[in-house]
């Protein structure tokens, strides 16, 4: 029984969808809303992706200098694990984490707020598809510059850990250069791309949901922002352990 | 014309509308009136076609709007403007965009063609000189008036009016009411105003429907109402004792020329 509620919410999910991915009523409209969308959920987080990355690179480099280092283990050692903790799970998964607050609550409060103030009703009373017209740039906007924003954020996390290297002598610059560079794997960064074009479907497409099915007023907004973020965190973790196993062994 | 048969709405097995008939006719103002939570809403939604009825027929121009394919659906949309409770303007366009908006997504209008024809709707509407601001920049009845260019820049057949008055001061309700009663006469629309305001029934209701618990309680216009001995429209409409007194005074008065 009490799988019945979550399958119900799942089948709207899925409804919703197929009203999204249809052809676009008007494609000069679909490309400018998409443009706007670009910039409203890729460009505006480049600051948010490039301070938290930098931080955060810097930590992981002090903790593997502090954690790992050794006489029986190599000094570069601490750049090779500090770019393998970037590419294969920040970059990609806790960065993508973090955008499901940034984007999926600015998503599902966006959406909400039209549904509450009619602009939905609008919309279909006029005969546009509203699904297909509010939600379709987005899906398409994040799921494009995503990766844009995970390949970004690795080499700021690598400059971040440069910066310990330069400022702290906790490792020479040249041993973490070397670091960074040794026994790359390229497939490291498809493997962290392709995560994250799940990711960001999953966060634009749970946000829009949650954002396209408010009933009620501004309370209620401010709930289908939570649970969107909620939710798409939970999936997030969960397609990781997935992807990972998919795409590692 | 927009003629209801025989419907019936529920949610989670309570009936909200009970077995209702009736006609709108074009080039007329025809209002449903009721106290909250009678059905104005669900009744209109329904006509519109935002919620499919439990049972019954909705007839634009005698084609059943719930056996219409998804492009008879899509061209019938077309043909209908609304004016929400709210106004439902796009927050994200500008007045001038708002109004244009229709037009670009169902026309093959171009770019100066679309801005002719959204000037034209706002100059109908008296509202200049506000077509760069955005929604939030401009008073209650001013984003009414945008929505109602809105409603009409793809000359609808059918205009539907959620509630126009509502949150208006009796000035600027009064230009509402004149500029739709004014605007369903000069296109021949077939208009449809959901309203519990009673200066619009007295102003401009020239076909009433009212309804009581979900129920079509009475129908007539509105100098019917002064001589109706229905007691449910009397007890909504004459519940204050301004409209007590102008029912009597114009009772006296029809009694005098007789």
């Amino acid at each position: 029984m009490f799988l019945i509620k979550p399958l119900a919410q799942f089948g709207r999910y899925l409804m919703l969808m197929r009203s999204v991915f249809s052809i676009p009523d008007r494609w000069s409209e679909f490309f400018r809303r998409y443009i706007t969308e670009i910039y409203k959920l890729g460009i505006d987080s480049i600051a948010i992706v490039a301070t938290i990355s930098i931080f955060i690179g810097a930590v992981i480099t002090i903790q593997m200098v502090l954690n790992i280092m050794s006489p029986m283990i190599p000094a570069y050692a601490v750049g090779l694990a500090t770019r393998d903790v970037l590419l294969l799970e920040f970059s990609s998964s806790i960065m993508c984490l973090i955008l499901a607050g940034k984007v999926g609550s600015n998503i599902a409060s966006e959406i909400g707020t039209m549904r509450v103030t009619e602009q939905i009703d609008a919309l279909d009373i006029m005969g546009v598809n509203s699904a297909n017209y509010l939600i379709l740039p987005k899906i398409a906007a994040l799921v494009s510059i995503i990766p844009i924003l995970v390949i970004f954020s690795m080499f700021t996390g690598l400059f971040g850990g440069f910066l310990v290297s330069v400022f702290t002598q906790m490792i020479t610059v040249t041993k973490y250069i070397y670091g960074i560079q040794a026994m790359f794997n390229e497939y490291y960064i498809w493997y962290s791309i392709i995560k994250s074009l799940v990711f960001a479907f999953v966060i634009s497409s749970v946000a829009s949901y949650y954002g396209y099915n408010v009933k009620g007023g501004a309370l209620e907004v401010g709930k289908a922002s939570t649970d969107s973020v909620v939710i798409s965190s939970v999936m997030i973790l969960m397609l990781d352990v997935l992807l990972t196993k998919l795409l590692m062994q | 014309m927009i003629e209801v048969r025989n419907v019936i709405k529920s949610f989670d097995g309570k009936t909200i509308l009970h077995d209702i008939s009736a006609d709108f006719y074009a080039g007329k103002t025809n209002l449903i009136i009721g106290q909250s939570g009678s059905g104005k809403t669900v009744l209109m939604k329904s006509i519109v076609g935002l919620i499919v009825p439990t049972s019954g027929q909705i007839l634009y121009d005698g084609k059943d709007l719930l056996t219409l394919s998804h492009n008879e659906t899509r061209l019938l949309r077309s043909e209908i403007g609304m004016l929400f409770q709210g106004s439902a303007l796009f927050d994200s366009l500008t007045v001038l965009e708002n109004v244009m908006f229709p037009l670009k997504m169902f026309t093959h209008k171009t770019l100066k063609e679309r801005t002719k024809r959204a000037e034209f709707c706002l100059e109908r509407v008296n509202l200049k000189g506000a077509d760069k601001l955005f929604p939030s920049e401009i008073s209650g009845g001013m984003q009414k008036r945008v929505a109602i260019a809105r409603a009409i820049a793809l000359n609808p057949k059918y205009l539907f009016c959620d509630e126009p008055n509502s949150g208006l001061d009796p000035k600027t309700s009064l230009l509402i009411d004149e500029l739709v009663s004014d605007i369903t006469k000069e296109y021949n629309m077939t208009t449809i105003i959901n309203t519990h305001d009673m200066n619009s029934v007295m102003g401009i209701g020239e076909n009433i429907i009212f309804l009581n618990k979900g129920h079509k309680e009475w129908v007539g216009t509105k100098d019917d109402i002064f001589t109706s001995d229905n007691e449910a429209l009397n007890n909504f409409v004459f519940a204050s004792n301004l409209f007590k007194e102008v029912k009597e005074y114009v009772l006296t008065q029809k009694q005098g020329h007789l």
